[in-house]
């Protein structure tokens, strides 16, 4: 079982491991042109970010208001404030909501996005005809997509903490469980910036994660269009499954 | 010209290509036939480099491939043009920006010059008015037309055709297959083209190389191909009734 998984030689994760580095070092490598190169980032950040907004506040909105409530409903005390609502509204989102629950997210949308769509340039030869001009297509294709993703990631982020928090903020006001000004109070009360930072960290490290991950299993899909879709599947499955380790991880380096 | 010695290849210990050795002549249409899987992409695409070789060399007017440090190889790539299979066209980009994709990367041309040059070999493919198109929006045979116009636009040395008439039907097939005849005299490149269809052969084949399960079985002109005593060319052309007359035909005559 542990050799199936780990050291099998074709499929293994030691082979994959091995091979995603190469391919990491070989997207890092020599740049071509870069006015061109400018103009592919601009264009990525509109297609992977711009284009993730809609469902980040979606998302967002509906998470804060769920988290809220549902806190609401488990301190029906009468000794504890109500304004610890709002704290505890407050930190779920910033620790952990809407760093890991957006990247999540995105590691569906943005994965499978990145895997078929480079996936689709390998099996159509598009890859090749990037290759034969001497042009390290790794680097073109990957290196914009990992950067574009890393810069727009911590705003989505951003925007997705101030959203959540709204979304609490209207759900406790509209239900009556949580009086405004309670909830304004809490989500001040002992408020910590290092856990925006601690999840702008986060952040960065799941966009790299995601945009790399997917652009690896679109980049060495062979076969044809059913591939394309197998690649597009274990884009969203490893790097959702890396997202939760780096989690872990992270928390540990960071929180401990 | 483009010399290929002892080459092998294969793929997780599976062996694609065995052995095979060729000379392929400038200003010629040189072809590689044989059936579907008998190795004639993984040939070709050994042969531009695009996959490493287990064994063997290719020599481009002297110079051999293997030998070539990285820098070497890329100053090399930008003589060769590769027509691929499908197209391979960039499906994001317009005909112009796709003709203009090597001369964006790799010149320092102006926008200008870079526009004139794409427009340039669009025309000599003979298309026109199509520059602001989507790949999508044009035919199969337009399509090939423009990854022509994209392969010659660096005024490649070398030229390489992957099936360039698959999927279109007879009558542009001969089109393309004639294009490429030209453009190769015109320009004294050294083609390789890939193909199944004999009309190919008969048309445009200066010089055939037969290749069955990775093996190079045999090699000469389509004057030959029809007297070559080689039972596996043999039925590999005569699968179709009509060259089965031809040879009927021709064994007539000589009588
Ligand atoms: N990248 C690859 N990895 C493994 N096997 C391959 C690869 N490319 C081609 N092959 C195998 O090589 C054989 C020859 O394929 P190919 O050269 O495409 O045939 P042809 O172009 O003559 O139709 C096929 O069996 C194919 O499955
Ligand atoms: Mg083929």
């Amino acid at each position: 079982m542990i050799k199936l998984l780990f050291l099998n030689k074709k499929s293994g994760m030691l082979y994959h491991l091995g091979k995603y580095t190469l391919f990491l070092k070989k997207v890092f490598g020599r740049p071509d042109k870069h006015s061109v190169f400018f103009n592919q980032l601009i264009r990525e950040i509109d297609k992977l970010g711009i284009n993730s907004l809609g469902i980040v506040l979606v998302i967002s909105i509906f998470m804060g208001a769920v988290v809220t409530l549902q806190t609401a409903y488990n301190i029906e005390m009468p000794f504890i404030p109500k304004y610890t609502v709002g704290v505890a509204a407050r930190d779920s989102i910033l620790l952990e909501f809407s760093s890991t629950m957006v990247c999540l997210i995105l590691a569906g949308k943005v994965g499978s996005n990145i895997a078929s769509e480079i996936g689709t340039m390998r099996v159509t030869e598009q890859i090749d005809a990037i290759d034969i001009m001497g042009i390290n297509s790794a680097g073109f294709l990957v290196l914009p997509k990992v950067l574009a993703m890393i810069f727009i990631t911590p705003l989505l982020v951003l925007i997705s903490m101030g959203v959540g928090i709204f979304g609490g903020y209207l759900a406790g006001t509209l239900t009556g469980e949580v009086p405004p000004a309670e909830y304004i109070y809490g989500i001040q009360y002992g408020f910590r910036p290092f856990y925006i930072i601690y999840s702008l960290i986060k952040s960065v490290v799941f966009a790299f994660i995601i945009s790399s991950v997917s652009a690896y299993w679109g980049y060495y899909t062979f076969g044809g269009a059913l591939e394309v879709g197998r690649a597009s599947t274990k884009a969203v499955v490893t790097s959702s499954i890396f997202i939760l380790l780096f989690n872990l991880l992270l928390t540990q380096l960071l929180l401990a | 010209m483009i010399e290929v010695t002892n080459l092998s290849k294969s793929f997780d210990g599976k062996q694609i290509l065995k052995d095979i050795s060729t000379v392929f002549e400038k200003g010629q249409t040189n072809l590689i036939i044989g059936q579907s899987g008998s190795g004639k992409t993984v040939l070709l695409k050994s042969i531009v480099g695009l996959h490493q070789i287990d064994e063997g060399d290719i020599v481009y007017d002297g110079d051999s491939f293997v030998s070539m440090n990285n820098s070497e190889r890329r100053r090399l790539r930008q003589d060769m043009g590769m027509l691929f299979q499908g197209s391979a066209l960039f499906d994001s980009s317009t005909v112009e920006e796709n003709v203009r994709f090597p001369l964006d990367m790799l010149t320092d041309w102006s926008l200008e010059e870079r526009r004139d040059r794409a427009n340039f070999c669009l025309e000599r493919v003979n298309l026109k008015n199509v520059n602001h198109l989507f790949p999508s929006e044009i035919s199969g045979g337009m399509q090939k037309r423009v990854a022509i116009a994209r392969a010659i636009s660096l005024n490649p040395k070398y030229l390489f055709c992957d099936e360039p008439n698959s999927g279109l039907d007879p009558k542009t097939a001969i089109v393309i297959d004639e294009l490429i005849k030209e453009l190769t005299q015109e320009f004294d490149m050294t083609t390789i083209i890939n193909t199944h269809d004999m009309n190919s052969v008969m048309g445009i084949g200066d010089k055939i190389v037969f290749i069955q399960n990775g093996v190079k079985e045999w090699e000469g002109s389509k004057e030959d191909i029809f007297s070559a005593d080689n039972e596996a060319l043999e039925s590999f052309i005569f699968a179709s009734e009509i060259f089965r007359e031809v040879r009927e035909y021709h064994r007539k005559v000589k009588k």
